[in-house]
């Protein structure tokens, strides 16, 4: 092979490369991608179930209820319109607590359970993921 | 006054870095008297750079250790009870700081480049310095306009606000340093990349004169990964040691391009092939460093990482990306057209491996590209979503298993043309060894998922293979650059060894226990003795005292529940206990109100320490290799000295 068409080759194989790393990607993503919920979201689209999502929200006031073997722990997230009943086991974050913001990451359930696998609530008390503050705006702004 | 002398010198080492840039165009411009002159001033300017930044960096710590609450900066990021320690690295907790210390290495790194680099040809070098002065004079800009760190506050705080408990941590001392040196040292290869692209000088020597700061970025970056992981294994609490974060994405990204760049150098420098894709992996390389500078910086990620959330700087420093990236993609377009092609090779060859080598690496970068900036383009098509490990076990998962077949034959592999049935004999011992493990897990540990078993079988037989290059050799006699591979390759196979038991073979346990209560664990058997207050020096704790025993070995372990108080925080501190064959991780959580038993998660992880002793293997395997090199040169200008 002369050098030129062997640099051609290789440029080839590099475009090939990419195209594959894009089509492996998009594909892993369209059945990987975590969306995000809120609880109006889930009502009104249907349950997502068997994919993992994060559902985004406000603790209810008075929900947080632990079950006897004292790390499973249920609460209501709320985003003003619409309320998903969740189960998580585990330790919570710290800054997880009634009427704050918190993100869980989980599956819903056909009885429209939501069963968490992590809770997200950051240290910062200001702390708000970027998807949530927009979230609840737009569902602050909808009421009349 | 420490911080307007500090404020000024960051003014004198942008003007300076202005300067170098003009000096280049004009010595590489002008060939008469002027040109020449300018040609002879840029190494000291660049040198004086270096030291002014320094200069500033001093003040800031300086005024970090002082705890000088005139400065806006120090006020809102430091506090007097704070431990020296977390004041002195505190300088580079935070937006403007770690900037700071960012230019700061940029400057060494230039000063370097100038003062000590004597393998390139002139004019090469002098365009190098010009685009390591292009590439800071923006960095300054971005600093002095968007994130001036010597700010005063008028009038000053009586008491700072504190460093976010999470950062108060060793590894705050060490993880941002040598990740930003790694990322520093890959934008000397782009500058020498730059200047290559200028004189149209691609060959050999560029590639030996390059390979040293491709070699030290990569040591760098892969000790900061490494660093950064452990600490955000036992600091979070969560058992994890790799979370897929964008911001930890960052600084894979730069790695993988940087790997891939270390292997076609070495192409370029042996046997003078892959002229223009080395050049283009050395711009490809620093653009995922300030893609990561960005995606952390810019604010529009929410992570410990990210500590601005002003988005004119993320605007700021996305320009800047445009233009770097812009700018060297078009000058490679438009001078890759003069640089000949290279020596060919057979497909079956050293050169052909490192090829499959560099593509698996590109494929991976590409995915973790794609999966780290698609929630950020996604968003901006009103779709929220985030990618997280699923998406990039699935994606790079099987690519990263057919990348480390590749490692384990290309050593074996000849240089320009080789025999495939006789490459094949020569892998019969790795074969054997991944073959063996393979039906080993099958028959002993049915239900492992497939990446976990593949990954152990792989990483076993990587092992394996990795060693044969030396195996017959006279270990006194081989170059140390080649057991610098030796150990790297096996460094990989020994943390992919890690990775797949701590998959496989985790025990986890999430109980609630009162004092005197036990749990199991594995093989492990864990006591909650009693649960009592202890404090530190901005700290008070909530500590846990547990016994853990196993047949004829036991630990003590103390998790906590910190609080702190400025800012108000409660923090989890793991405690961990490290065994030979794994380690017993332990967090406390909170009490539970109605029965007053504490929450305790525990976990058992098999072999868990082989990904970081991996990790330190592969530094240490580059290490090897640049003392090597740098070794064998010493010695020749000592055998010219000599001969004269």
């Amino acid at each position: 092979m002369t050098p030129k068409s062997q640099r051609l080759t290789l440029a080839l194989l590099a475009l090939a490369a990419i195209v594959a790393a894009v089509l492996l990607a998009m594909s892993a993503m369209k059945d990987q991608a975590a969306f995000f919920y809120t609880p109006s979201d889930a009502q009104r689209q249907g349950l997502p179930l068997g994919r993992a999502v994060r559902l985004g929200g406000m603790v209810e006031a008075g929900s947080v209820r632990r079950a006897p073997d004292g790390v499973t722990v249920r609460f209501v997230v709320t985003d003003g319109k619409a309320t998903t009943p969740v189960t998580f086991a585990g330790i919570t974050p710290d800054l997880f607590r009634e009427k704050s913001g918190v993100v869980a990451e989980g599956q819903f359930q056909p009885d429209g359970r939501f069963v968490a696998t992590n809770l997200l609530a950051k240290h910062d008390e200001k702390y708000m993921p970027p998807e949530m503050a927009g979230k609840l705006h737009e569902s602050r702004s909808l009421k009349p | 006054m420490i911080a307007e002398g500090g404020l000024a010198a960051l003014w004198l080492a942008a003007m300076l870095a202005g300067l170098q840039l003009l000096l280049g165009v004009l010595a590489l411009r002008r060939k008469d008297a002027a040109g020449e002159q300018a040609m002879a001033a840029i190494g000291p300017v660049a040198i004086v750079q270096g030291a002014l930044v320094a200069i500033a960096m001093a003040a800031l710590i300086a005024v970090f250790v002082g705890t000088d609450l005139s400065v806006k900066l120090v006020a809102e990021n430091s506090h007097s009870a704070k431990p020296w320690i977390y004041k002195f690295a505190g300088a580079w907790g935070n937006h403007e700081g770690s900037m700071l210390l960012w230019v700061t290495i940029l400057g060494a790194g230039g000063a370097l480049v100038a003062w000590k680099e004597r393998a390139l040809d002139r004019a090469t070098h002098v365009a190098t310095l010009a685009a390591q002065g292009a590439i800071a004079l923006g960095f300054y800009a971005f600093l002095l306009f968007a994130s001036n760190p010597f700010a005063r506050l008028n009038p000053a705080a009586v008491e700072g606000q504190g460093l976010n408990p999470l950062l108060q941590d060793p590894g705050l001392a060490f993880h941002p340093p040598t990740l930003y040196a790694g990322y520093v040292g890959l934008s000397v290869a782009f500058s020498f990349a730059v200047g290559a692209l200028v004189t149209g000088q691609v060959g050999p020597v560029f590639a030996r004169a390059m390979r040293p700061w491709v070699l030290g970025a990569w040591v760098l970056l892969t000790i900061g990964i490494t660093a950064g992981s452990y600490w955000a294994y036992y600091e979070l609490g969560w058992g994890g040691w790799w979370f897929w974060d964008p911001v930890e994405n960052a600084s894979l990204m730069p790695w993988l391009a940087a790997t891939a760049l270390l292997h076609s150098v070495n192409v370029l420098a042996a046997r003078d092939g892959l002229r223009a894709w080395t050049v283009m992996l050395a711009v490809v390389a620093f653009s995922m460093s300030m893609i990561g500078t960005f995606l952390v910086r810019s604010g529009i990620l929410t992570s410990v990482h990210a500590f601005a959330v002003d988005p004119r700087r993320g605007a700021f420093i996305l320009g800047l990306l445009g233009l770097y990236i812009g700018g060297a993609l078009a000058l490679f377009g438009a001078r890759i057209g003069q640089v000949r092609a290279g020596r060919s090779f057979a497909f079956v060859s050293r050169e052909g491996g490192l090829v499959v080598n560099n593509l698996l690496l590109s494929v991976i970068l590409g995915i973790v590209l794609i999966g780290t900036l698609y929630p950020l383009v996604a968003a901006g098509f009103g779709v929220r979503l985030s990618v997280g490990p699923p998406f990039f076990q699935a994606a790079a998962g099987p690519i990263a298993l057919a990348l480390v077949a590749v490692m384990a034959v290309g050593p074996a592999l000849r240089w320009r043309s080789d025999v495939a049935e006789a490459v094949l004999i020569r892998m019969l011992w790795p074969l054997v060894a991944a073959a063996g493990t393979f039906a080993l897990l099958l028959t002993l540990a049915g239900s492992m998922s497939v990446l976990s078993l593949l990954g152990l079988s792989f990483g076993i037989g990587l092992i394996v293979a990795s060693v044969l290059p030396v195996t017959r050799r006279n270990w006194r006699r081989t170059p140390l650059p080649i057991w610098g591979m030796v150990v790297a390759h096996v460094g990989m196979g020994v943390s992919m060894v890690g990775m797949a038991c701590d998959s496989a073979f985790t025990a986890e346990r999430l109980v609630a226990l009162y004092p005197g209560q036990a749990t199991i664990v594995g093989p492990w058997r864990v006591q909650l003795d009693r649960i009592y207050p202890n404090v530190g020096p901005n700290w008070s704790a909530l500590e846990a005292r547990l016994t853990a025993t196993r047949d004829g070995d036991g630990a003590t372990l103390r998790p906590q529940q910190r609080f702190f108080t400025d800012p108000p925080t409660t923090t989890s501190e793991s405690a961990i206990a490290t065994h030979w064959d794994g380690q017993l991780y332990t967090v406390l959580g909170q009490q539970d109100p109605a029965t007053g038993r504490w929450q305790l998660r525990l976990w058992w992880k098999p072999f868990v320490t082989l990904i970081w002793l991996g990790g330190v293997l592969i530094a240490l395997g580059g290490a090897l290799a640049l003392g090597g090199r740098w070794f064998k040169g010493w010695q020749q200008r000592r055998r010219e000295a000599l001969w004269g």
